[in-house]
């Protein structure tokens, strides 16, 4: 028998869980997430490999999900010296790059930059011809005042070729270096596309004390497992290429918990309600995969034009303040105690009225010491706890792609506030293990390839375009690490380009697939 | 006359999104192209059409082509430049001032980037009041204003001058000739006088835009209804509040056309608006039955933020308020609705302003 571990760090908590081959829980713990997040890791990854008694040599895997980068960028910390290079010149010299990024990153990240010549047309054609000249002479100046690049050349989701003649150049000049190309990151739109390959670069060294950490744990415990990092879509990546495009993490932990979600209960459409100790996240489950947001992302007020589960988070949790006033009315949050529930909920001896002790004072649930708030109203009780409903049913509303009743999937830790039927839910599943699902969506994810490329139908027609696109993302998805057998697609989209000739779509596609066995 | 700084520029963004009628191209490149140039180069100088000399030669300045390579290979620093240097020569005269060419979408804020770059003043007016997909789809035409001479300019240093027998064929050329420039161009075309910008534009439209913004930031601020602040300032009628739960897409010579569902909620429950759309939203049904049709304006909005939602942004799901504003009187004359009526978008149907019972839906059948 083989084992492996998935750990997941949120804001609030750090969740480990250990599984089998078949993904039977056999252990999992939840802490605090600590000031040094990886000490939290750590601990939890002791704790539950003693919990679940499996021998450590047949623990194969070890997947992590986690929030060092996205802090980094959000702290704007531990960055990267980064040098930026723009392919792409005479075109798009009226925006340069970071143009519109708050100051203070702008002032961190946009200190080497170098506009060349070069890039393509949305057809594959050069605009200009490539500069190789201008990259060798960025390369002699950013050599000893840079330790990570970006590179993004004009069209490059249509074609790579200068990127990766840039990088070879760089790699020439300077030696041994990250070079961030920007086709590996993101789709069409230029500077949103810019935007996620400069934060990328800016948290390479980041991510490798990350890993680099993780797989030393790992190591002291006697463990020689296969790591992966979880990434925004709910697949895995290589630890070597987390690495290298460590900004494809930064969203893993609502994609984990819908992907948890759905294996915990077997349902592949659904909407997931994700209660934790602040917020309560909701999404939705289209053939077991997150539905993305269509709207542009931002990640540390930078605009980027990544995919990202598209949610609606209501401020309600079990740690939410609740303020009830002498005239019988009430204000549910949104502040809430968090992570420190269990000293400030009145059901913990604590002085706060917190959601949770709502529940517990109606007999709705049975945790901490039900005395404490027996002498409460409750008429008023009721009156909150309706309301609080309310709250989730309209987020649910709003969600839902029918007015039909959909399944409801309740995970989280807070999952307790909430009854077995809500209006618009055709039932309401609490799965065994609700509280850990973010660990276990990192620990099952399969392995992803994906493609996005600009088809000229008329050349192509439709269906030869779209199996060409299917062909790639699986072969994508098997240099990744995936089984071919087990491959599926698990996305498509195709999107009709506007005022261009020859019946131009953009296609993309995303196939995944089991781990393929070592 | 007055300047436009930082924000400004951001709210007329918001307005111009909003006045895009679902298309017009996002107006963001727009947005950071001009605040990078008046970061560059300093405020803008916004003139009143009453302020423009009779023989003063105005030039609009826009985009053409597909928004989407707009945003991946945006403009350089020399279109513009080149372009109304190439104008200046050809009619011996020097270019005024800039203006937007249509109000919604990219193009609204583009000319601002260029004013500030060249050192010139932007009118507050433009030729639409709206985004419409096509360059003979403008008041000037309908005043019989020729869009020739008309100057294509690419970032390699491309000009081309067109001289056309009608705005028809300035149209089938230019569009043409922008795809072998890389499927995105700068345009200059219609130069006009200042009379003429008096006579044929619609005047205070970026004005408006800025007005519009405006309202929806601060109605986040004072956590004021969005949706009711915009109604009040663009004199429009709320058509709807309902849900997204269906949309068709395709391509139809070049043209995102396509149709949305929205299921009601609120005091629309149990009641459907269809929104038909080609780039922008040009039809909207309420229960079978036309409610506004273009040339009025049909825009939606988050029903919560206020943020507009273009055609791309319509997705499944998403809670949106749908209104209707009266369009500029000119596209209400014969001329007007033949250029951007109901019929030349192919739709069956007679026009009918927004305005009138019938179009409400209180019509009883």
């Amino acid at each position: 028998m083989t084992y492996r571990i998935g750990i997941d760090v949120g804001g609030t908590n750090t969740d480990a869980v250990i599984l089998d081959e078949q993904f039977n829980v056999l252990a999992k713990t939840k802490r605090h997430t600590t000031a040094d997040v990886s000490k939290g890791i750590y601990q939890s990854m002791k704790e539950v490999i003693e919990a679940s008694g499996v021998p450590r040599q047949d623990i194969q895997y070890a997947m992590l999900g986690t929030t060092h980068c996205t802090n980094a960028i959000v702290e704007r910390k531990r960055f990267n010296q980064v040098g930026i290079i723009r392919i792409g010149a005479p075109a798009a010299m009226a925006v340069k790059p970071m143009t519109g990024v708050p100051a203070d990153l702008k002032q961190k990240l946009n200190q080497h930059v170098y506009l060349v010549e070069g890039g393509h047309e949305f057809d594959g054609r050069e605009i200009v011809p490539f500069d190789e000249e201008a990259v060798y002479n960025a390369a002699r100046k950013m050599k000893d005042e840079v330790d990570s690049v970006a590179v993004t050349s004009i069209f490059s989701p249509v074609s790579n070729a200068h990127e990766k003649r840039a990088a070879e150049i760089i790699q020439e000049v300077i030696g041994s270096i990250p070079v961030s190309l920007s086709s590996e990151i993101g789709s069409v739109g230029l500077l949103e596309r810019e935007n996620a390959t400069i934060l990328n670069a800016s948290v390479v060294n980041v991510a490798e004390a990350t890993a680099v950490g993780f797989m030393n744990a790992l190591e002291e415990e006697g463990i020689d497992a296969k790591v992966f990092f979880g990434q925004n879509d709910g697949t895995l990546m290589s630890v070597d290429y987390a690495i290298k495009y460590p900004i494809l993490t930064v969203a893993c932990g609502p994609t984990n918990s819908l992907r948890g979600a759905s294996y915990l209960s077997g349902k592949s459409d659904a909407l997931v309600i994700d209660v934790g100790g602040t917020t309560t996240d909701i999404g939705v489950l289209i053939d077991s995969f997150p539905r993305e947001s269509s709207l542009a992302v931002d990640i540390g007020e930078v605009r980027t034009n990544f995919r990202m589960p598209d949610l609606v988070s209501i401020g309600l949790g079990g740690g939410t303040v609740i303020r009830m006033k002498d005239d019988q009315t009430f204000a549910i949050g949104p502040e809430s105690v968090g992570y420190r529930l269990p000293e400030k909920a009145l059901v913990f001896g604590g002085d706060t009225l917190t959601a949770t002790d709502v529940v517990v004072a109606l007999g709705k649930a049975d945790i901490g010491d039900p005395s404490k708030v027996q002498h409460l109203d409750k008429m008023l009780l009721t009156n909150i706890y309706a309301s609080m409903i309310k709250m989730a049913e309209k987020a649910i509303d709003q969600m839902k792609t029918s007015a039909d009743p959909v399944p409801v999937i309740l995970v989280g830790g807070g999952s307790i506030l909430f009854p077995d039927a809500l209006e618009g839910a055709s039932e309401v599943i609490k799965p065994e293990n609700f509280g850990v699902a973010n660990a276990i969506g990192a620990a099952i994810a399969q392995i992803s390839g994906q493609v996005e490329r600009i088809y000229s139908l008329n050349d192509w027609g439709r269906d030869k375009a779209i199996d060409h696109a299917k062909q790639i993302a699986i072969g994508e998805a098997v240099k990744a690490g995936a089984d071919e057998t087990t491959c599926q697609i698990v996305d498509i989209e195709d999107v009709p380009l506007a005022y261009l000739p020859g019946n131009a779509t953009r296609i993309r596609v995303k196939a995944a697939g089991e781990l393929a066995s070592t | 006359m007055r300047y436009l700084g930082e924000r400004e520029i951001e709210d007329i963004a918001v307005g111009a999104s909003l006045l895009g009628t679902g298309g017009g191209g996002d107006p963001h490149i727009g947005k950071l192209m001009a605040l990078q140039a008046i970061e560059e180069q300093g405020p803008v100088q916004l003139l009143e059409v009453d302020e423009l000399p009779d023989d003063a030669l105005i030039v609009p300045i826009g985009m053409m082509g597909a928004p989407t390579v707009l945003f991946e290979k945006a403009p350089g620093e020399h279109e513009a430049t080149n372009a109304f240097s190439m104008m200046e020569d050809y009619l011996g005269e020097k270019v005024y001032a800039t203006m937007p060419i249509e109000i919604g979408g990219v193009n609204s804020l583009l000319p601002v980037a260029v004013a500030a770059r060249l050192g010139l003043p932007v009118v507050n007016v433009d030729g639409m009041g709206r985004a419409f997909p096509e360059l003979q789809m403008v008041t000037f035409y309908l005043d019989g204003i020729s869009a020739s001479p008309l100057i294509l300019a690419d970032e390699r240093g491309n000009t081309s001058v067109m001289n056309t027998v009608d705005n028809h064929w300035a149209e089938r050329l230019a569009r043409s000739a922008t795809i072998q420039m890389g499927g995105s161009a700068t345009v200059a075309q219609y130069p006009m006088h200042g009379k003429d910008v008096r006579r044929s534009g619609i005047a205070g439209s970026l004005g408006l835009a800025e007005d519009i913004g405006k309202a929806i930031r601060e109605a986040k601020q004072n956590n004021q209804n969005p949706v009711d602040e915009v109604i009040l300032r663009s004199g429009g009628i709320k058509l709807f509040e309902g849900k997204v739960t269906d949309i068709s897409r395709r391509t139809v010579t070049g043209f995102a056309r396509g149709t949305a569902t929205i299921e009601g909620i609120n005091a629309d429950r149990s009641h459907t608006l269809k929104l038909h759309f080609q780039n922008e939203f040009l039809l909207a049904e309420k229960n079978d039955a036309p409610v506004c049709i273009t040339p009025d304006l049909i825009c939606t909005l988050d029903a919560d933020t206020g943020t507009p939602i273009t055609t791309e942004g319509l997705r499944y799901g998403v809670r949106c308020a749908v209104i209707g504003i009266p369009c500029h009187e000119k596209w209400r004359t014969n001329k007007g609705l033949e250029t951007c009526g109901p019929g030349y978008f192919g739709y069956g149907m007679d026009y009918m302003p927004l305005e009138t019972p019938a179009a409400k839906g209180d019509k009883t059948v």
